[in-house]
């Protein structure tokens, strides 16, 4: 008998459908560093190359690097949890980091060591591929598409496809800067007015046949200069959802701006141009990729539908009482889904963190009470636990509360959103983070969660005008920024409302 | 050179199929170095228990001189050392063997808990041990101590690995050390990784070669001693364990590092 035979197994646990990694860009990114550290590669090119491998660079220090890895549409299996908490505790600080755009970060990494993660990362079809750099970012997707009441159709399978189109497609390696893509359920849920591509969608009656298709909405962002998408047409159907993309990708490749730093996003170029005229730009060019595709390019969606499947109990614990702090939690952290008897409840999270063995005991989580068999990383830092039967939901909040992440507020201002800030980040001014985490606490003390006032608002805060926490959407805003009293500098804050 | 030759073939890790044979075969010393009062529940058969803080009490040469006797271990012994730590206190109590002259001594590949998960046998019989003689042959060259340390430290020939968490690392260390915490030795299922992939890791960090290596960890080389036997485990010649680690290296006030304009870790341990 060998051992290297025996591994626990765990049958009942779905796994991830698609393999989003490739194994030999671990070797490749190794040797490159081995290439760098002997001057071989110069620093630009190889700023470059680590970016479009999803590794970002570390403030003040060249050794260390912060490992983005990509979770399109927010799909995250327990065999993914449990590795990404092995490799936090091998390789980064112990804990992993949620970001704003369903990506998971791991910091402090040794340069070095980054080939190891993204090793790791491919033994449960991972990648941190163009997670960073002027590429097609993680394809994000609301974490209620597929339950929301208000949807009209599921989109998750459409943001699966548009990122497994996009993932290493040539056309997106060199882009004038990063891209980003927001499919959500409907209007309420998600943010499709401030990326570069946002979906919602929607079907129309043609005569008595029901057709798919999104509502797009392009050139919107977020930054020191914020600016709100414009809807294309009325109505996109689903067969030019591709022929759009591209389109829209590649009037940006030609026409955007490469030189300024400061202005080189999508939404400058629609600025400058005007909307009107990027918008015929942009039907004339889709008219041209739809008759100039060689073969016919289209969507893989993939339309099985994932299988909901009730984990089995081998005991219930029944009559337990429940507990005020139950009460506060389900109020403020679970939505009903359309799903008749299920829920999907929300875990805040630390301005984000969890530390590896909550990520462990999350996995196992999972198992146990998601009939989807996997978890959706949100918008605001959080994670959403769905399909959860309605009988199971004082079962998994006594679990969570055993590893802290039943913290109540989840849907309310008492879950504030901060970006890495001074903690990690090379443009941050303040320390966000830390704000972040000390209000979620305050306003937990002083029970603000429970207030009905504060719900379905937020508190966001970035380290810098960039807008990683999303400040501008907030229903209150901080952005840090650095004052100076003499000679000395010092953080400040501004406040927007 | 005769005992170097010899011992080159000493494995670090002994695996589990060798040693139930071995185990089979009576040619095997086992020691089981948790606390006592799990050894007596139940532990591998034939194993003998030595505590690592019973050791740590005392670990002069004289002292373990006497453990090892009384353990019934000679110089030929075959000795494997187990734990449920991943490792480390095991790794602790084989090096001081190592140290003494006794070179035929490895780490069982797996911890005690794997062993019973995977339904092998254990019992709780006391075995009876005759005292052996073994000699002393002390060995300088596997252990660092901190003026050997500081006069060497700054040498490019020597790699000075520290194996605490990289939090601990970040907050102070040792100067011109470089982190490589324990953690990322292991596989969930061994206590090391397998030799291709603990050297395509040390590779990449530059961990290779004829450089003198010296690990550390937080206080009695435990973890460092888990790092002293990976290194081993791809064959690098020259490692040494500085023993009293960084708790000493603080006490006596000697300088440390820091990373500079970091804070992440005032958050992430809280």
């Amino acid at each position: 008998m060998t051992v290297s035979g025996i591994k626990q197994s765990h049958q009942d646990s779905t796994k991830p459908k698609i393999n989003w990694a490739r194994i030999e860009e671990a070797e490749d990114f190794a040797n490159t560093v081995k290439l760098f550290r002997q001057g071989k590669y110069d620093e630009d090119s190889f700023r470059r190359y680590r970016l479009q491998h999803g590794a970002y660079g570390t403030r003040m220090t060249s050794d260390y690097a912060m490992v983005r890895i990509k979770l399109p549409a927010g799909e995250i299996y327990p065999n993914q949890l449990e590795k990404i908490a092995q490799l936090s505790e091998q390789f980064s600080i112990g804990s992993a980091h949620f970001s704003t755009r369903e990506n998971i970060q791991l910091h402090w990494v040794i340069l070095e060591d980054v080939s190891e993660i993204l090793r790791g990362l491919a033994e449960v079809g991972l990648t941190s591929r163009e997670a960073c750099g002027n590429s097609v970012r993680n394809v994000m997707c609301s974490p209620l598409s597929g339950v929301c009441p208000d949807e009209q159709f599921d989109s998750t399978p459409y943001a699966l496809a548009t990122a497994r189109f996009f993932l290493r497609n040539p056309m997106a390696q060199n882009l004038p800067r990063k891209f980003k893509f927001n499919f959500t359920c409907c209007e309420n849920h998600g943010m499709v007015r401030m990326v570069d591509v946002g979906l919602i969608p929607q079907t129309r009656d043609l005569n008595g046949i029901i057709q798919k298709g999104f509502r797009i909405f392009l050139g919107g962002g977020l930054g020191n200069k914020s600016f709100v998408g414009y809807q294309l047409e009325e109505f996109t159907p689903e067969e030019d959802l591709l022929y759009t993309s591209i389109a829209v990708i590649r009037i940006f490749d030609r026409l955007g701006d490469r030189k300024n730093m400061a202005r080189n996003r999508m939404r400058y170029l629609v600025n400058d141009m005007g909307w009107e005229k990027f918008q015929n730009l942009v039907l004339k060019e889709r008219a041209v990729v739809r008759a100039t595709q060689s073969v016919v390019t289209h969507l893989d969606v993939d339309h099985t539908p994932t299988e909901i499947k009730k984990p089995i109990r081998i005991s219930d614990e029944s009559g337990n009482s429940i507990s005020d702090g139950y009460t506060r939690w389900l109020k403020n952290n679970a939505l009903k889904q359309k799903q008749s008897q299920y829920y999907s409840v929300f875990l805040t999270l630390e301005a984000g963190d969890i530390t590896s063995s909550q990520l462990i005991a999350l996995a196992t989580i999972v198992r146990e009470f998601s009939s989807e068999g996997h978890a959706r990383a949100g918008f605001v830092q959080n994670i959403a636990l769905r399909y959860i039967h309605e009988d199971d939901l004082s079962r998994l909040y006594s679990k969570l509360l055993a590893i802290g992440l039943a913290k109540s507020g989840a849907l309310t201002m008492a879950a504030p959103v901060g970006c890495s800030g001074t903690t990690s980040c090379n443009l941050a001014l303040t320390n966000s983070h830390r704000l972040a985490k000390e209000i979620q606490r305050k306003f937990l003390d002083l029970k603000l969660d429970q207030d009905d006032d504060l719900r379905d608002s937020s508190i966001k805060i970035s380290g810098c005008p960039n807008s990683c926490a999303q400040h501008g959407i907030a229903t209150i805003g901080f952005f840090g920024g650095g004052g100076r009293a003499g000679r000395e500098m010092y953080p400040n804050y501004q406040m927007s409302l | 050179m005769c005992g170097m030759s010899r011992e080159k073939t000493i494995k670090t890790t002994t695996d589990i199929d060798s040693l139930r044979s071995e185990i089979r075969d009576k040619s095997v010393r086992v020691i089981d170095v948790r606390r006592e009062e799990d050894y007596k529940q139940s532990h591998i058969p034939t194993a003998v228990n030595l505590p690592l803080a019973n050791l740590l009490s005392d670990d002069t040469p004289e002292r373990v001189l006497k453990l090892v006797n009384t353990m019934g271990i000679d110089d030929e012994t075959h000795v494997v050392v187990y734990d449920d730590t991943f490792g480390a206190l095991a790794s602790r109590v084989a090096w001081t063997l190592e140290y003494l002259g006794h070179f035929d001594v490895s780490l069982l590949e797996t911890t005690f808990s794997k062993w019973k998960s995977l339904g092998l046998e254990h019992d709780n019989n006391i075995p009876d041990i005759q005292n052996s003689n073994h000699s002393i042959h002390l060995k300088p060259e596997i252990l660092a101590t901190s003026d050997y340390l500081e006069k060497t430290k700054d040498s490019p020939e020597v790699i000075l690995i520290d194996n605490r968490e990289r939090l601990n690392f970040l907050e102070q260390h040792i100067p011109g050390a470089i982190s490589l915490p324990y953690r990322t030795l292991a596989t969930p299922e061994k206590i090391l990784r397998s030799k291709e992939d603990m050297k395509r890791l040390l590779d990449n960090r530059g961990i290779s070669g004829n450089s003198e290596i010296i690990t550390y960890c937080g206080s009695v080389g435990t973890l460092s001693g888990l790092a002293y036997y990976a290194l081993k485990s791809v064959g690098l010649p020259n490692v040494k364990l500085y023993v009293k680690s960084f708790k000493e290296w603080k006490g006596l006030e000697k300088p440390i590092a820091k990373q500079e304009d970091a804070n992440y870790w005032d958050l992430s341990a809280e």
